[in-house]
């Protein structure tokens, strides 16, 4: 990919995003959402959005937002219903977005195999449960595996912890979730990062998503949403 | 192979949540790596001996989990599988999430305690959806640790609310995974699902006579 553009804005970082695209959203709950870039994806007007991400909203905040505001045909994720899910429940029940539910680890993995060139993979997970229902199924090594393919996303809108000016970027704990795989698996990487440092500044044995991965970066400060009634 | 006798405790009450809670802990070998599932599992947690060496995984990407989080050292960067804010132990280490399904998936963690809708006398589980089609389904995780990790135990009660008991002949929810739950922790006893039928380790305010009566699966002498 090409250098990694820092923008001025939130809104230049989201410039550009189409109706009908598919969009990666990091996050676990509301650890690693990133809420700045979804606020001005909404401002930016895309619709008919197909929406990846482990969760379907927490709150009224973020992908929850994203949801309201009615820019989501379709959402892919493994854990839809949380306890404060309620923008999402009543969206589903309604009948006004589609739902497709992935094991949340071949959720990662599919899109670990987009960003990684695979072409499809053999995973035991799911198998004899009403998801793996119609997938291609094969016997390897005594057990029955089903064939998943790639999740490639024409954008990912990300949260890290800081970068630097090349795109490195650095996460922070629990938050760094599902940043790394997305960043390698959408043809347009969005990264949000709460400080933004000269090329150099960052140990590059630290560095966890490496620039080439990211195409812009904006500087957003950091919420501190946490998910109610979690138990 | 050797038959272990069935321990009938049949004069004392039901465990607790905290006992049972206990008594899946005693079951976890020293030095082991665990995850513990969403909602009453966590509460395992409070019951590993602080010097058995049991490193705690959460699939959101940490080993070294610590207990929840309280007043200023929430940090929302920081949770369980649950959401909830949680602490980092000395030694912690943090990953994205293709590597800790891979941790799963590839045979390195050594045990899974779930919860569980039900479970089948051959050790099928089903623990994320009801079928109900007013149900919003959602799996999380479930799938990925009831096939990899090296051993799943089940934690639940032996009975839902309305008496049906949970140890079923089959599972009439859809599956979580097939054939993967090596014991069963209950309020009512340890049951050991296998092929040709469960085996009951222990009772908890039941004797085995009366569990035939109430369960419905072929338990072995």
């Amino acid at each position: 990919m090409s250098a990694t553009a820092v923008a001025a804005t939130t809104d230049e970082a989201v410039a550009g995003v189409e109706d009908g695209s598919t969009v990666l959203v990091g996050g676990f709950g509301l650890a690693g959402m990133p809420f700045d870039l979804i606020d001005a994806l909404i401002r930016q007007g895309a619709g008919d959005l197909t929406v990846v991400s482990n969760n379907a909203g927490n709150g009224d905040v973020g992908l929850a937002a994203l949801l309201q505001a009615g820019r989501v045909r379709k959402v892919i994720c493994s854990f839809p219903r949380q306890s404060d899910s309620y923008v999402f429940d009543a969206l589903y029940r309604a009948g006004r977005v589609e739902l497709e539910v992935v094991p949340q680890g071949t959720l990662a993995e599919r899109m670990r195999a987009a960003g990684a060139g695979i072409g499809a993979f053999y995973c035991p997970v799911g198998v004899g449960t009403p998801l793996a229902e119609g997938k291609e199924t094969r016997r390897i090594d005594g057990r029955v595996h089903v064939l998943e393919y790639p999740i490639k996303g024409d954008v990912a809108l990300i949260s890290a912890h800081r970068a630097d000016t090349l795109g490195n970027l650095v996460y922070r704990r629990t938050a760094r979730n599902f940043g790394p795989v997305m960043a390698t698996a959408a043809g347009t990487v969005i990264a949000q990062v709460t400080e933004i440092v000269p090329a150099g500044e960052i140990d590059p044995e630290t560095v966890i998503t490496p620039g080439i991965y990211v195409d812009r970066l904006v500087r957003a400060e950091a919420r501190r949403f946490t998910v109610q009634g979690a138990r | 192979m050797t038959t272990i006798p069935t321990a009938e405790r049949a004069e004392r009450g039901p465990l607790s949540t905290d006992e049972l809670a206990a008594r899946i802990a005693r079951d976890i070998p020293p030095g082991s790596y665990v995850n513990l599932g969403i909602g009453q599992p966590t509460r395992i947690a409070e019951h590993l001996a602080a010097d058995a060496g049991i490193v705690l995984h959460t699939e959101n990407g940490m080993l070294g989990m610590g207990p929840a989080a309280q007043g200023d050292a929430v940090d929302p960067d920081l949770t369980n599988a649950g959401k909830v804010p949680v602490t980092e132990l000395p030694g912690a280490a943090y990953f994205h999430h293709a590597d800790s399904f891979a941790m799963m998936r590839g045979g390195h963690l050594d045990v899974c305690v779930l919860g569980a809708f039900q479970v089948s006398q051959h050790g099928d589980l089903a623990n994320w959806h009801t079928g109900d089609p007013d149900a919003v389904p959602a799996v999380g995780g479930a799938m990925d640790l009831a096939v990899g990790a090296r051993r799943v135990l089940v934690m639940m009660k032996l009975f839902a609310r309305d008496g049906a008991p949970k140890l079923v002949p089959a599972c009439t929810y859809p599956l979580t995974g097939a054939g993967c739950v090596s014991l069963v922790y209950t309020d009512h006893g340890v049951f050991e699902p296998g092929p040709d039928g469960v085996r009951v380790r222990e009772t908890y305010g039941i004797t085995v006579a009366e569990l035939r009566e109430r369960v419905s699966v072929d338990l072995l002498d």
